[in-house]
């Protein structure tokens, strides 16, 4: 028995192998541009950055603007804001992250304004700011800080910091 | 138990083109003499709306798809011009707005029946699990229909639903920005949701030709759970018995559509789905259409993002799992006393379920949520094995026409069967 079940590999088998793994390589090669198709095209990737003036908005202000199709919050955070957002213990939040490392400038915090669980835009306007002062997503109810972190609620992570700059004192770009 | 068709067509025509593709006798095989259990009732005629209503909404649909423009700036608009200026357009539009949810409405009925009758169990496991992709390809057929019109419900809608994926570990964002096809929910999702919508009911199609014809070889379940031992005594033909029933449970079922479609036509939309889509303002109360509810409550009930997704999604994945899960002999509730209780519990769960999934999700709601969402995985994962094993069932009828003549009055056992 032992002896007749082990049968020599043919050239036929061999044809069988690679004609195989050719045709494995070669649906492979067909189903990627149709996968690929779907990502971001050359016209959306383009509108990566965007310039913002942000001379005018007052302290306690907050002005939203649309980048890559994404509400962005510039707010001018009061002296009070800043202390609370810096005397916050780092061990009581859910995703720990010092106030320091989410700003360039402390007067200015700059965060993509979706929030991390659904992606609905937390409300930021006077009296709806949540148990923290900062947003508070209606969604389904997370809290965030006046450093944008999430403080209460399913979101998991704090609002992402975009890539920005200041190109003068009252200039930004992200992106 | 369909059995070959022994199919003569009368003409010579017939003869000559049925030696060549034997369509007729198949079809004759499949809705004329197919052989349907005697004791069939009420609950088994959604079936034939479900068919009824893919058709309805294919046709609707390519109807709108010829004023509808799958764009950013022009799709809110193009509903509207369906609305006011292309003839019979508001017709369309309701019928199609609103035979989603009918079609929901039957496909829960359905659902429930199986559960109820144990129509899930074997020999119809196959048959069942095609039911459950059925069901998957229906939500997100309607869930990218109801993008389309691009008021806020939709942006919104689409903005929760695509995040969902976001949740998945290491790839999520990047999967998400795939769906996309761009940084968030915009025009390039816009016209992949167009392109899919239009695509998937066709994939329904193919799906249930497979649902029908797994059936017609498990042969239907019935409401006593026992299989068909004798096709004279326990059958009748499809055709006329299971067709005139099935017509008249669709002309009353017609008749409930038709009040909504001119009656009440937005009664099951959101208002806030009249608003053009706005990017950057989420309405103050994102809410899925009805039949997602359920679900939604689920999804909201966990605290945590991956949880959330994780449960949800799974309160669609156990019903492919059920064959498997339910571990009692006898098919049918009628003969589960224990079963049946915990059965209609579920239903109020689930109704209580799409209750919560439109409350805000703050306070008691969450709660309340959170127990629902525990019975409704207790039920399919702790009561369904479990009750198998300790509930004593009535005695089963040995036939279907035992169960017929019991029901009424005059038991007439045969022993020489």
């Amino acid at each position: 028995m032992s002896e007749s079940s082990f049968v020599e590999p043919t050239r036929r088998d061999m044809l069988y192998i690679a004609t195989g793994a050719f045709a494995a390589v070669g649906a492979g090669a067909v189903v990627w541009p149709f996968i690929s198709q779907m990502n971001p095209d050359a016209s959306t990737v383009a509108l990566a950055s965007t310039e913002v003036d942000i001379a005018a908005i007052p302290e306690g202000g907050i002005l939203t603007v649309k980048w890559r199709g994404k509400p962005v919050f510039i707010r001018h955070r009061t002296k009070k804001e800043i202390e609370e957002a810096v005397t916050t213990p780092i061990a009581s939040l859910p995703d720990p992250q010092t106030d320091q490392a989410r700003v360039k400038k402390p007067d200015w915090l700059v965060v993509v304004g979706v929030c991390t669980q659904l992606g609905c835009v937390p409300l930021g306007a006077p009296g709806s700011r949540g148990d923290y002062d900062g947003w508070f997503c209606p969604c389904h109810g997370s809290h965030y800080d006046t450093s944008g972190r999430i403080r209460r609620g399913p979101a998991p992570t704090n609002l992402v910091v975009p890539q920005y700059e200041f190109i003068s004192d009252t200039k930004l770009r992200i992106g | 138990m369909s059995g070959h068709s022994t199919y003569v067509p009368q003409s010579a025509i017939g003869r000559w083109f049925e030696s060549r593709l034997p369509i007729l006798g198949l079809m004759h095989g499949s809705f004329v003499s197919y052989p349907t259990p005697r004791n069939l009732n009420y609950m088994w005629t959604f079936g034939a709306m479900l068919s009824f209503m893919l058709v309805a909404q294919i046709v609707t649909g390519i109807a709108l798809a010829m004023h509808y423009t799958p764009h950013v700036d022009f799709a809110f608009a193009s509903v509207e011009h369906i609305m006011r200026d292309v003839n019979w357009g508001w017709f369309m539009r309701y019928a199609h707005a609103n035979g989603a949810s009918m079609f929901f409405i039957a496909v829960y009925m359905h659902m429930f029946r199986g559960l109820y009758y144990g129509s899930y169990k074997a020999p119809r496991e196959v048959l069942w699990i095609l039911g459950v992709i059925i069901f998957l390809l229906m939500m997100a057929t309607a869930f990218m229909g109801y993008v389309l019109p691009w008021g806020q419900m939709s942006f919104w809608g689409a903005t929760v639903i695509t995040n969902l994926f976001s949740a998945i570990p290491l790839v999520g964002e990047a999967i998400t920005t795939w769906l996309w096809g761009g940084f968030s929910v915009d025009n390039p999702t816009l016209n992949r949701f167009f392109s899919l919508h239009y695509l998937l009911p066709f994939m329904l199609v193919g799906i249930v030709i497979l649902h029908v014809w797994a059936l017609h070889v498990a042969g239907q379940n019935n409401p006593a759970g026992v299989e068909v031992k004798n096709v004279q005594r326990d059958t009748v033909p499809f055709t006329p018995y299971a067709t005139a029933k099935d017509g008249f449970a669709l002309v009353v079922f017609l008749i409930f559509f038709a009040w909504f479609i001119f009656y009440v036509p937005n009664y099951l939309g959101h208002a806030d789905n009249y608003i053009d889509a706005n990017p950057l303002v989420t309405p103050a109360h994102i809410v899925p259409e009805w039949y997602f509810l359920p679900f939604y409550a689920i999804l909201r009930a966990i605290p945590s993002k991956l949880g959330g997704v994780i449960a949800m999604f799974g309160s669609i994945a156990v019903l492919a799992f059920l064959p498997w899960l339910d571990t009692s002999k006898v098919k049918s509730a009628s003969f589960r006393p224990v079963y049946k209780v915990f059965f209609w519990v579920f239903v109020l769960v689930a109704i209580g379920l799409g209750y919560l999934g439109a409350m805000p999700a703050e306070g008691g709601y969450v709660i309340a949520a959170r127990i629902l969402t525990a019975y409704y995985f207790g039920f399919f994962l702790l009561i369904m094995p479990l009750l198998g094993m300790f509930e004593t069932p009535k005695a089963v009828p040995a036939t279907i026409a035992d169960a017929v003549l019991a029901k009424h009055g005059n038991v007439v056992m045969n022993p020489a069967e």
